[in-house]
């Protein structure tokens, strides 16, 4: 029962919301917000589920951006292969990193996936006669079969339905037994493996999941700004993923959408005033993780329970 | 070719001795809670800023010095009481995150006060370079690798001879036992995070005149430290320092000899590598896990 209750009413929300979006400004808004949450959905089953801490997601979202960017725009690559090429690349790299990387614990997790997305932001950077180094380079719009994806109204329902197709699969996943299998790992790994499961794998599958998620959103979101610059990599991103996911609530996928909603809106509203939007974006981080540990959608969840 | 060599060995040990601060900065919090306080490299910006802030406003540099530490150790202790205290015995990831917000929010306090531009602050003790075997070296970097030598052996006398540093030493390794023979551990968690700070106030302070300073110049700095402190083995004091020099000069070298655009990438890329090797770093305790 339910399973499939808040997919029908996020699609809901999706069919209804051009509604009440006057201009286009307001559907851009609405389209980061969607491929925010597309990532962090990912990034979720990883953290939130598996209990996997990683700070260089940004990363891949870099790296599906390039993929893209360049295979598209100077190799003359149709855009779906390009974007499928980045997915696989990016699923092959994080497979083969995952398993050394996922054997470390705590700190030492956060530190090595840290450093990974540094380095990625690195070469984007500095091999500037593929990348145009800091000053990013443009990438030709989206087009399929001759058609081409150049409206905000195009791109809401493109990404409103790769969303809702990220949640079912995330869903799938968490109701699975290897969703049993990752919440094992996240109550203790080691019980898990007495109980005779192969945490590693779990955990290497979900990691490499939620990389190809990220990948795939770097993709759509070069075509649709029609620039790319290596600041989608930068170690800050990674941390507004990671706050998307605690803020919205771990471990529940509602919880991520509504993250990404919060905080893809915040800094439009605070982008007036230079350095506060820092200040309050890092006494949201602090304030949730102390007052409201599981995020903010399962608070309300339990309280609404407890109240009925 | 020597004279060269010379060159970039000066340059490592000058910014290892600030990343060996740093690492140390990790290492003491790491010991008292358990915590990685990504906000330290903060304390390295707020030193240097607050030092710039006050001599411009007119007052004497050791004054400023002094004024600028003090106020970063405050800061420090007030991110311990309403950032980490609250928190209680929450997750690592938790904790990660609140101390990333921390860092961000500092951040945040910094430009708004600073603003976006960089500054630097005036050399202690001039700025003509010594000439050693044809490689020069700044007088400020004479301050900076002899400050970071001061502290080492301060904080050894504090830990291996006082009370309060054995009581610290006590608490990192065992809290619970540290508790029953009457140390207040927490007590010794908001001292952690006043040396902490005032470690790290230190080093921003030193090194402002050559790195110069700005809003954002903490985040390189403190993960750098952080690689240090995991080369070496979180929680080990040696290890910090050996691991902070070691970095300095391998990112030196590397910036000499294979590329300077790649200089901030190499710690990230031998941080992967030896923990894929050895999980627990050079110097790190072996760890098991309570069931």
């Amino acid at each position: 029962m339910g399973r499939f209750r808040g997919l029908a009413a996020l699609a809901l929300i999706i069919a209804l919301l051009p509604l009440a979006l006057p201009n286009n400004y307001y559907y851009d808004v609405a389209i980061r917000i969607g491929m925010n949450a597309i990532i962090v959905v990912g990034l979720n089953l990883l953290i939130g589920y598996a209990g996997q801490i990683s700070l260089g997601h940004a990363g891949f979202v870099g790296l599906g951006a390039y993929a893209s960017a360049v295979l598209s725009s100077r190799f003359g690559w149709p855009p779906l292969a390009a974007m499928l090429f980045g997915m696989a690349a990016v699923g092959v790299i994080a497979f083969v990193v995952a398993r050394p990387i996922l054997r470390l614990r705590g700190h030492y997790l956060a530190m090595a996936t840290l450093g990974l997305g540094i380095i990625i932001y690195m070469v984007l950077v500095n091999e500037s006669a593929w990348t145009g180094g800091n000053d990013g380079m443009s990438v030709r719009p989206f087009s399929l079969l001759g058609l081409t994806l150049a409206s905000e109204r195009a791109w809401y329902w493109v990404t409103g339905a790769v969303l809702l197709g990220a949640i079912l699969l995330a869903n799938n996943i968490v109701d699975s037994p290897v969703g049993r299998a990752l919440r094992a790992v996240h109550g203790s790994e080691v019980a898990a493996q007495v109980a005779g499961i192969d945490t590693t794998r779990y955990k290497v599958r979900v990691f490499v999941l939620s990389a190809v998620f990220a990948s795939a959103v770097g993709s759509m979101m070069a075509h649709y700004l029609g620039f790319v610059s290596p600041q989608v990599s930068s170690f800050f991103h990674s941390i507004e993923l990671v706050t998307m996911v605690v803020v919205g609530g771990m471990a529940s996928t509602y919880g991520a959408v509504l993250g990404a909603a919060i905080l893809t809106t915040l800094p439009q509203l605070l982008a007036t005033f230079e350095g506060y939007e820092m200040i309050t974006f890092g006494l949201i981080l602090m304030l949730t993780v102390i007052f409201l540990p599981r995020g903010l959608l399962p608070t309300i969840a339990a309280r609404l329970r407890k109240a009925g | 070719m020597l004279s060269q060599t010379l060159q970039y060995l000066f340059s490592g040990l000058t910014n290892g001795a600030i990343y060996a601060l740093s690492a140390l900065g990790f290492s003491l919090i790491y010991n008292a809670s358990g915590v990685i306080n990504f906000a330290q490299g903060e304390f390295i910006m707020l030193g240097g800023v607050a030092a710039v802030l006050l001599t411009s406003a007119g007052v004497p540099l050791p004054l400023a010095i002094l004024l600028a530490v003090l106020m970063v150790a405050v800061v420090g202790l007030l991110l311990e009481k309403f950032a980490i205290e609250p928190a209680g015995d929450a997750d690592v990831v938790s904790l990660i995150i609140i101390t990333i917000g921390a860092s961000i929010f500092l951040q945040g306090v910094a430009q708004v006060v600073f603003g976006k531009g960089q500054r630097a602050l005036a050399p202690f003790t001039g700025d003509a370079p010594i000439v050693i075997a044809g490689a020069s070296l700044l007088p400020q970097s004479l301050w900076m690798i002899g400050t970071g030598a001061v502290i080492v052996l301060v904080l050894a006398w504090f830990f291996g001879r006082t009370r309060l540093g054995k009581a610290m030493l006590a608490t990192a390794h065992n809290r619970l036992a540290a508790r029953l023979v009457g140390i207040n551990t927490r007590h010794v968690l908001a001292l952690s995070f006043v040396i902490s700070a005032a470690l790290g106030a230190i080093a921003g302070v030193v090194s402002a005149p050559i790195t110069l300073t700005s809003y954002d110049v903490g985040i390189m700095v403190g993960l750098k430290g952080f690689v240090a402190a995991t080369l070496g083995g979180l929680g080990s004091g040696v290890g910090a320092v050996v691991g902070g020099l070691i970095l300095g000069l391998m990112e030196a070298l590397a910036a000499g000899y294979i590329s300077s655009a790649y200089k901030d990438a190499v710690p990230f890329a031998l941080i992967i590598l030896i923990l894929f090797f050895m999980p627990r770093g050079l110097f790190g305790a072996r760890v098991t896990e309570r069931v």
